[in-house]
């Protein structure tokens, strides 16, 4: 079984994108916890970490991904949960994807994207177990 | 040492990735799993097992979130475990009870875990045992429950907790169906919220009359208590009586007995795994074409053979 946390990192108050992604990844046969909006970078990686998810799914949309991407992914490293996918989602512009990458984001999709190919992606690419 | 021992030592030192580790495993229902749950058995049995039950969007969450914080300032530390259906179509699921749960979760001594049913009909997941004995186990002094919106058949969890609150809401139709379809005679307590909302007064009266119907005879009366969760208000008589209930339990021999029962539960299980093990064993044996034969053409009859399978399995153990 593949567990999700969707997270809404920050100020930002758009939370379709993360509804229609939820709702993909549970109809794909995955348990997907939902925290609601207004998440700190604490909150979402204590989450994470007390429900032990194979996958962190951040939406953004506000252009706060600068700041509070990296904070998120130190977060993460600190609680050495490097084995956990994270994807980022949202208004990401071009020129900001490799930073994100850079963090240790596994893959960034934009609008539009098929949730199809996101639940394809975490299939190929989560974590074992045994 | 053993993966299942540094694990077991990791949860009773209270480290949270442990603890989540040793939740997923029980809930994958493996080996690993079941071996962490026998090993943590006689270390729990101390914690106040509480659960939660109503029909959906009651505020069973927020209500949670109010007794943990309150839990907490009497300096306990509490476990939540939240349980939501999966979808029966594709397994999936969506556990969203974390997101009334904010202030609660955040305080460094409340830990909360997110289950899905998984198939499991009764209002809770099949993991709920081994969650509990895990969380009493690693100390938390209250461990709180909250089950899959309440219908007929969703009574297990009074056999799980030691307290079992039911949450109602005015206007869900006053009649009242789920209480009389059987979570009646679960409560121990039962909690009207959302008393801001009219007609509170009218939803208490309808319990009261109902359950003046069959339960005088008891030595526990269960209270019927309004709150209104989301501003906080009406928690600590909540508090107040899952103490009383505690207490009670307590002077009864409730509480030994119910542990008691737990120690044949996790027994039986024991067996049960074994039983299967053995089972899985004999059907990969060389000999199985054989004993299906014999029993086929009345040679020996199966539970001859049951012996078999059984021995060889003690042999091999
Ligand atoms: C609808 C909308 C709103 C609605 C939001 C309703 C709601 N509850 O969500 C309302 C009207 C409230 C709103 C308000 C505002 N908005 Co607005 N809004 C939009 C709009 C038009 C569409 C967003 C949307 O819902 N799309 C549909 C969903 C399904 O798509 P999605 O979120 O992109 O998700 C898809 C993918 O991105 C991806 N995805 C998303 N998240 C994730 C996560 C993971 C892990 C993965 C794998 C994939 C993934 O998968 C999804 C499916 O394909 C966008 C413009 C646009 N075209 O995107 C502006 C937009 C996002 N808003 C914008 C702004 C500025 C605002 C306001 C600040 C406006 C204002 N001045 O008041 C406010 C702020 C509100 C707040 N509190 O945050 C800007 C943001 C600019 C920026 N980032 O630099 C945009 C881009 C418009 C623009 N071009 O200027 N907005
Ligand atoms: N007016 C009012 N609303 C409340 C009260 N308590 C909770 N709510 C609201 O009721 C809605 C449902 O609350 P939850 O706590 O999620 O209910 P629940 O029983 O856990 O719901 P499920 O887990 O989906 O079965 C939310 O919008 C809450 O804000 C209350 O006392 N009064
Ligand atoms: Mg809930």
């Amino acid at each position: 079984m593949i567990r999700v946390l969707v997270a809404k990192p920050g100020l930002d108050g758009h939370d379709r994108g993360a509804k229609v992604i939820a709702r993909a990844l549970r109809d794909g046969g995955m348990e997907v916890v939902y925290t609601g909006l207004h998440q700190t970078p604490e909150q979402i990686v204590d989450a994470a970490l007390q429900e032990d998810v194979d996958v962190l799914a951040l939406s953004i949309l506000s252009g706060a991904h600068p700041t509070l991407v990296p904070r998120i992914m130190e977060l993460v490293k600190q609680n050495h949960m490097d084995d956990m996918l994270v994807l980022l989602g949202g208004i990401i512009p071009d020129d900001d994807v490799e930073p994100m990458l850079q963090t240790g984001v596994a893959r960034v999709f934009g609008p539009g994207t098929d949730t199809k190919d996101i639940v394809d992606y975490i299939r190929e690419h989560v974590r074992d177990h045994d | 040492m053993t993966d299942v021992d540094s694990l077991a030592q990791g949860i009773q030192h209270q480290q949270k990735r442990a603890i989540a580790r040793g939740l997923s495993w029980i809930e994958r229902d493996q080996q690993l799993g079941k071996d962490l749950v026998r090993t943590l058995f006689p270390l729990a049995g101390h914690a106040h097992v509480i659960g939660i039950t109503g029909a959906p969007g009651v505020g069973k969450s927020t209500l949670v979130n109010r007794l943990a914080l309150a839990l907490r300032s009497q300096g306990q530390r509490i476990g939540i475990l939240a349980v939501d259906p999966s979808s029966p179509f594709s397994g999936g699921a969506i556990l969203g009870d974390r997101i009334r749960m904010q202030d609660s979760v955040m305080d460094e001594g409340v830990f909360m875990r997110s289950l899905a049913t998984r198939g499991h009909l009764g209002g809770l997941s099949r993991a709920t045992f081994g969650a509990v004995t895990l969380l009493d186990a690693a100390g938390f002094d209250s461990v709180l429950i909250e089950t899959v919106g309440a219908g007929q058949s969703e009574v297990e969890v009074m056999q799980l907790a030691h307290s079992t609150v039911v949450v109602q809401a005015p206007g869900l139709g006053d009649d009242i169906q789920a209480i009389k379809a059987g979570i009646l005679e679960i409560g121990q307590i039962f909690v009207v919220n959302k008393a801001d909302h009219e007609g509170a007064d009218h939803t208490v009266r309808a319990i009261r009359g109902m359950l003046t119907l069959g339960l005088e005879h008891l030595d526990w009366f269960p209270p019927i208590l309004k709150t209104v969760a989301e501003r906080d208000e009406g928690t600590d008589a909540v508090i107040r009586a899952l103490q009383d209930h505690r207490a009670y339990l307590q002077e009864s021999g409730q509480w030994a007995r119910m542990r008691a029962d737990q120690t044949t539960h996790i027994i039986e299980l024991a067996v049960r795994d074994w039983a299967e093990e053995a089972l899985r064993a004999a059907r990969s044996d060389a000999n199985w074409d054989k004993w299906h034969e014999d029993v086929l053409t009345g040679r020996r009859d199966a539970a001859h053979v049951a012996t078999e399978v059984v021995r060889r399995r003690l042999a091999w153990d």
